[in-house]
């Protein structure tokens, strides 16, 4: 039975579930323990679990992030959160040259199975140091998995995923999306599997490709086109590594058109890979160029004028589809 | 420099002499690779401890098969004392497809699990949270092991060293930090790069207690562990052990090291941690000229099957490269 819950409360739930399920999981990060995190995801964790397996740790995200390594070495399945993805750069280190590396250089003789959860995204007033995207800097580090769900039963399934998985898996949980983002959840072990896509809207005309919380404005924008006669596929990658090249390849077959939308800066966000890809490997399927609406190659400024010009929005991608489609 | 302390410990005949074969051997085997490099069999990643041997026997010496060591790029000796094989060690220097990274990594950023090995990155320090995240585990578990997590005086500059001691002193962890103070950050002398004259008074503003001693004497560096490794298995946490020491050497094989006197290293080569442990060894009858030869021998047929073994062995498969990145 499917029940409606908010994205925040289906991470929390995911979370909750995976912990009864497996003794191995904990959690651990700042203010995750009786404060029940900055934005409440871990709220009632303590109680249930107890503070061993619900660990408030000192504001040091690398020793966050190494210690979960250290723990996963042993056959535990941290789930280490970062107070804000901003912060994730204090740890970075720990991610891409111990984590991302360690079953290479072990000649594959261990596993990393860490998550990183990343609350990333603007749209809440956040400014400079609590809004970052900074998901590119992790799909360009091969031995992780990136993750960004757009909705609560992605968010539920991913999470679970992630935490079943053998590799550390850098999860994004977009903040504008935590009580915005309401949705049927199953109440049972329903996994979202790392690396598909969804097709959140069919069409033929042009391919949208997207994730996390442009997600919603990107139907939107669809659905504007379609008053204008004009059928476009949303794709919601859901995994950014590894992403689903099989269904975007399905859709430009059909479309020969392409959109990408990310709230990431647009110098080496992932619309600049899957640009490529799309170029380099399907040239001859397109009859257009590869158009994309990224965040501006600036930091996510505090003043409510500022954010709203640097944010994609729906009147920004519908006015690219409309190119895009008049191509 | 001090005599050797007559030990109030007991150690028996063949416990010493079995300190003094891997004190023998740990040196030999750098030697070995240190005129492996200048014939150009191995390419580089070669950093050798020598000078330093006393520390790895003295700490290494009496851990348990269970036990975790986080050693550091000089510590191949910490390797072998754990369990694996010189040969494979050797394969590994060659990067050949039976060493520990198939390949990957010559140096000794690679581990084995089962041993209750973890080996280093080249970011120094990092090692060190995720030896916490180990130790935490054996917290969790209630258990006796003990995690030694070695680092260089020149790594406890660094923020790593400082989240994770501090990560250890308020979990009261079951690690002993090991710092080989051998003077040197790779050319920055000691005193360049802190303000204090002892890396053990660092462990105080973590809530433990820090020792400096004698790290060429292997009796002193075994008495101290000794103690250190007691307090971590009844669960009183960590201890910082400060060794002072010198490496013979430069940084790596390829350098120089003219940034120091030769009277300087002349004065630390006569307290060479072999020159003072043997006499002590003749004296008390444990040792025989028919003895030392005997053990010369076998370290010399240990090092030239393991250099045969590593020159036999195969090269890695070229698409090893790309292998073992996710489990």
């Amino acid at each position: 039975m499917a029940k409606e819950i908010t994205y925040l409360e289906a991470i929390r739930e995911a979370l909750v579930e995976e912990m009864r399920r497996d003794p191995k999981v904990f959690v651990l990060g700042e203010d995750v323990g009786p404060y029940g995190g900055a934005f409440g995801v871990t709220q009632g964790i303590v109680d249930e679990f107890g503070e061993a397996r619900c660990l408030d740790t000192p504001i040091s995200e690398s020793a966050i992030v190494g210690v979960s390594i250290g723990a996963s070495l042993r056959g535990y399945r941290p789930v280490a959160e970062m107070q804000f993805a901003d912060f994730i750069s204090c740890g970075f280190d720990q991610i891409v040259n111990q984590a991302a590396t360690l079953r290479y250089r072990y000649g594959g003789r261990a596993t990393v199975p860490i998550v990183i959860r990343a609350p990333s995204g603007g749209n809440v007033g956040g400014g400079l140091y609590h809004s970052q995207n900074p998901e590119g800097w992790f799909i360009h580090r091969p031995g992780l998995k990136v993750v960004a769900p757009s909705t609560p039963y992605d968010a539920k399934g991913l999470l679970k995923a992630a935490i079943r998985d053998d590799n550390p898996v850098v999860y994004f949980e977009h903040k504008y999306l935590y009580r915005r983002a309401k949705g049927p959840v199953p109440e049972g072990d329903e996994i979202v599997p790392i690396g598909v896509a969804a097709i959140r809207r069919p069409g033929s005309d042009a391919t949208l490709v997207t994730y996390g919380a442009m997600v919603q404005p990107s139907l939107e924008a669809a659905d504007r086109l379609a008053k204008e006669g004009v059928e476009v596929e949303v794709i919601d990658l859901r995994s950014l590594l590894p992403y689903d090249k099989a269904a975007l390849f399905t859709s430009i077959e059909k479309t020969s058109r392409l959109l990408i939308v990310h709230e990431d800066v647009k110098t080496l966000g992932i619309g600049s890979e899957l640009a490529a890809v799309a170029v380099e490997e399907w040239f001859e399927l397109l009859d257009a160029p590869v158009m994309r609406v990224t965040y501006p190659d600036t930091h996510p400024p505090f003043s409510q004028i500022l954010e709203q010009f640097t944010l994609p929005n729906v009147a920004k991608i519908t006015e690219a589809l409309q190119r895009l489609a008049a191509y | 420099m001090p005599p050797i302390k007559r030990t109030k410990f007991k150690l028996s005949t063949d416990e010493l002499l079995e300190m003094f074969y891997w004190l023998k051997l740990i040196r030999a085997f750098d030697e070995r690779l240190s005129l492996l490099v200048r014939q150009g069999k191995v390419r580089s990643g070669v950093y050798t401890g020598i000078g330093q041997e006393a520390i790895i026997v003295g700490t290494c010496f009496g851990l348990r098969k269970d036990d975790y060591i986080c050693p550091l790029h000089r510590d191949l000796g910490a390797f072998l004392m754990k369990g694996v094989e010189p040969r494979v060690m050797m394969a590994q220097m060659f990067g050949k497809a039976t060493g520990l990274s198939k390949g990957r990594d010559s140096a000794l950023h690679s581990g084995v699990p089962e041993l209750g090995i973890f080996g280093n990155t080249s970011m120094l320090g990092a090692n060190l949270p995720v030896a916490a995240g180990i130790a935490l585990t054996f917290k969790m578990e209630q258990k006796d092991n003990v995690v030694v997590a070695y680092f260089g005086e020149g790594a406890s500059n660094t923020g790593d060293f400082h989240e994770a001691l501090n990560f250890a002193g308020v979990n009261k962890l079951p690690v002993v930090f090991i710092c080989e103070n051998n003077l040197y950050a790779y050319s920055v002398p000691i005193e360049k790069a802190m303000a204090i004259e002892d890396v053990a008074v660092r462990a105080e503003g973590y809530g433990f207690d820090g020792v400096a001693i004698n790290g060429n004497d292997v009796l002193a560096v075994y008495q101290s562990m000794k103690g250190a490794r007691r307090r971590a298995r009844a669960g009183e946490g960590p201890t910082l052990i400060e060794c002072k020491t010198y490496r013979w050497h430069g940084h790596s094989e390829h350098d120089k090291a003219f940034y120091r006197t030769p009277e300087e290293l002349a004065m630390w080569k006569s307290r060479d941690p072999l020159v003072t442990f043997t006499p002590y060894l003749t004296h008390m009858n444990v040792l025989t000229p028919e003895k030392e030869q005997e053990t010369e021998a076998r370290i010399k047929d240990v090092l030239d099957d393991a250099v045969r073994f590593a020159e036999d062995s195969p090269d890695p498969a070229p698409e090893e490269a790309v292998n073992d990145l996710y489990a």
